[in-house]
């Protein structure tokens, strides 16, 4: 069966170790995370793991209903990139007099649709927000001139189709 | 004035944390805790001396001996078995049996000391993360680092532990949550907001099945465990007998129907019996309830039962689709869809498909299972010591197995005629199980004869509980099958090793001789003709006793199903 990019949204409590028991159903099947975030969901309380898994959908079935089967995990779900809208974040350190020496500002504000978060004299801290794959570009892009340090955060992930939205909403505040 | 019209609160009781742990236990009916002290729950220890008449605890020789104790008290009464352990070494000598609990589905709360909350982090003495160790195999675990958070931590492991799917939990508790001081209120606990147990049934899927069913030509059931923790026997035995449909055994699910019940066709997978094997491949529909497609009992999937439409009863989710390709999953408790299923059947009978059952069951009997059992000359074979405990115990006993060869005979021959009799390492395999499972059968069960079958081998690697077994005066029977190897790994290397016996022939202490510095009566048989009267006298002798019986050196395990091969590919010799 061919291999996808699949995320799986899970929906849980905020419990010490929780994060443990959900890697280590990746790690029992020899499965490698390409990317994972957890932060608090719309609903108070309730946490929710953004995890990028590449594998077969069949996989990935089985991979979701184990971490549902959890018993501080209130629902998991899974999808393909189409049916999400999803972004990540990079930060690049780089050094302020080579950004300046190749007169780089305009070009990475305008056509990168770049950020300078912060300068200094010595160096100065760009953001970008996008898919991995502009994120990278941009990285390709600042490496000639000597990338001080690069940071790039997991994938966040919301769902496109408002009904499964609602129902998910529905499933997890209602008990 | 409300105070009136409201059902009277109990009192909080001012307490400490280990004090506390007693108190949940005995609000959970606990009568057995099979533990061993140490630094970090002494505290608990402290507290239990004063519980002593409400509460038995098992002083077992080694935590492996505690933990497979619990799971065979809970195996023989369907209740939580509770285990105690110090920090460090104590917990990690527990995680076998947790492994093993968690892929049996067997209700267990554990409980652990770990060193003072400070010190967590430090490597102080004993200290292990044993929550992070034990994760991938307990349903649910918890660390408890304040008194006051004891109660409903514990009220949630028991209550997560036995609900749904049965599986083990662990709670470690540091030491100053052990010495600390809380109000104590206990609150049983009915739900967890993020913890569904039990699917709700859906109607549309039960008559899914029961049409499936009604039209069914060749349906064929597979039972499991499933039927057991669900207490759905009854029920169970009310749809087989509605539907007229042979129905077959996985090694967890044995017992659960009379083993000479007509419709009974015998046990599945690698040393299951020739038909059910075979007939997987041409039944039409498959009905399983209970069970989870273990590869020891599909064999190669690639061709497993690819003709038949395949209904799956089951509780938990992840099952579903999980081995096998389902065509109606039937999600839910299964003495609630079983009870909607037989109403929705048609009153049926198989005879043909039936017959071609006992047809396969003949020649089985002819090429395999008469030599095994009633063997008229060479050396003792283990399937007519176990024929000859059938006789005596005429079904009613339970009978604990360890692992190997004397496993599958024991399980292929021993007569059934109640529901959980049958206590065995089924996922994991563990050696060393039966010993202290047995133990912990007998004390769940006294009114039962408890029979521990074990190898030579694995008699060694728990042999440490025949202390137990002397402490508490259970009267487990103990049958060593001595082959003088490593019988099922030695019949591998003969099949598919050339013979080359690496490592699996033993050298063997005088078993009787160590019995006996136990206090435990015991004899050693080499012939034939001292077998009956062996067997009753262990019966007969009033407390625990060890018959070791001589068996053939390199007998072989058969019908077997080979590591890979089909289902159909059953080899009889
Ligand atoms: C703890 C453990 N270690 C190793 C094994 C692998 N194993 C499976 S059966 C077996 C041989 C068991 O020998 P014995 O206890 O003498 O029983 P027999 O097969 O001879 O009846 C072994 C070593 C196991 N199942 N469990």
């Amino acid at each position: 069966m061919e291999q996808k990019v699949f995320t799986i949204s899970a929906f849980t409590e905020n419990s010490i170790g929780l994060l443990n028991r959900i890697t280590s159903m990746f790690t029992r099947r020899h499965l490698n995370i390409e990317s994972l975030n957890t932060s608090e969901s719309e609903s108070p309380g309730i946490y929710r793991f953004t995890i990028v898994v590449k594998t077969t959908e069949e996989q990935v079935q089985k991979l979701v209903l184990q971490i549902e089967k959890q018993v501080e995990v209130l629902k998991a779900v899974y999808h393909v990139d189409e049916e999400t809208v999803f972004q990540e974040i990079a930060l690049y350190k780089v050094s302020t007099k080579s950004v300046a020496d190749g007169n780089l500002v305009e070009k990475l504000i305008r056509d990168n649709n770049a950020r300078i978060l912060s300068m200094e004299q010595e160096f100065m801290i760009i953001e970008k927000t996008g898919h991995k794959a502009e994120t990278q570009e941009l990285l390709d892009f600042l490496r000639p001139y000597g990338v001080i340090e690069f940071v790039r955060s997991g994938r966040i992930s919301v769902i496109k189709p408002m009904e499964e939205s609602e129902d998910l909403r529905k499933r997890i505040t209602n008990f | 004035m409300e105070a009136v019209l409201t059902k009277p609160v109990k009192e909080t009781v001012k307490t400490t944390g280990a004090d506390a742990v007693l108190r949940v236990l005995v609000e959970e009916q606990t009568e057995f805790i099979f533990g061993y002290p140490g630094g970090a729950i002494m505290p608990v220890y402290d507290a239990l001396y004063h519980y002593q008449d409400k509460i038995h605890h098992v002083l077992n020789r080694h935590e492996q001996g505690c933990i497979h104790a619990a799971q065979g008290y809970a195996r023989a009464t369907g209740r939580v078995g509770v285990v105690m352990a110090t920090s460090g070494p104590g917990a990690t000598n527990l995680i076998t049996g947790i492994a093993d609990a968690m892929i049996d589905s067997t209700p267990l709360v554990c409980i652990t000391g770990q060193v003072g909350s400070h010190l967590l982090g430090s490597d102080a003495f004993q200290e292990t993360d044993i929550i992070s160790i034990s994760m991938p195999v307990t349903k649910w675990n918890f660390q408890v680092t304040r008194a006051e958070e004891l109660p409903a931590a514990l009220a949630r492991a028991f209550y997560i532990a036995r609900s749904g799917r049965p599986g083990p939990v662990l709670i470690d508790i540091t030491k100053d949550a052990q010495f600390g001081d809380l109000d104590f209120l206990y609150k049983k606990c009915q739900e967890i907001r993020s913890y569904k147990p039990v699917p709700k049934l859906d109607p549309n899927q039960v008559k899914k099945a029961a049409d499936l069913i009604n039209e069914a030509q060749r349906p064929f059931v597979l039972f499991g465990q499933g039927v057991i923790l669900g207490k759905a026997e009854k029920e169970f035995k009310a749809f087989v007998e509605k539907t007229g449909i042979p129905s077959a055994w996985t090694l967890l699910g044995l017992s659960a129907l009379p083993t000479d019940h007509p419709l009974n066709v015998g046990m599945l997978g690698m040393h299951g019996n020739y038909g059910p094997n075979k007939l997987t491949n041409e039944c039409d529909v498959l009905i399983a309830i209970g069970m989870r497609f273990d590869d020891r009992v599909t064999g190669n999937l690639a061709s497993y039962a690819k003709q038949a439409r395949v209904i799956h009863l089951d509780i938990d989710p992840a099952e579903i689709n999980k081995n096998v390709k389902v065509d109606v999953p039937v999600l839910g408790d299964c003495k609630e869809s079983l009870t909607e299923l037989t109403n929705q059947v048609r009153m049926n009978s198989h005879a043909k498909w039936l017959e071609l059952f006992r047809k396969h069951d003949a020649l089985e009997q002819e090429t395999v299972i008469q030599d095994e059992i009633k063997p008229a000359t060479g050396d003792m074979k283990m399937g007519e010591v176990i024929e000859e405990i059938n006789k005596t115990t005429k079904g009613d006993a339970i009978l604990v197995t360890d692992v190997g060869q004397h496993q599958m005979m024991a399980c292929r021959y021993t007569q059934f005629n109640q529901s959980k009799s049958n206590i065995t390492s089924g996922g994991l395999g563990t050696m060393g199980f039966c010993l202290p499972a047995a133990l912990g059968a007998k004390l769940g069960a006294p009114e039962r004869d408890v029979i521990a079958v074990i190898g030579d081998g694995g008699f060694q690697m728990t042999i440490q509980e025949l202390g137990t077994i002397f402490q508490t005066k259970a009267a487990v029977k103990i049958v060593i099958l001595n082959n003088s190897f490593l019988g099922m790994v030695r019949q591998w290397q003969q099949l598919f090793f050339d013979k080359r016996y690496s490592s699996t022939e033993l050298e063997n202490p005088d078993f009787v001789e160590i019995a006996q510095g136990y206090g435990i009566k015991g004899q050693s048989i080499s012939e034939r003709s001292a077998l009956p009267e062996a067997i009753e006298t262990m019966m007969k002798h009033d407390g625990s006793y060890l018959l070791e019986v001589h068996v053939g050196k390199e007998d072989n395990v058969f019908p077997m199903v080979p590591s890979g091969a089909s289902v159909s590919d059953i080899r009889l010799s």
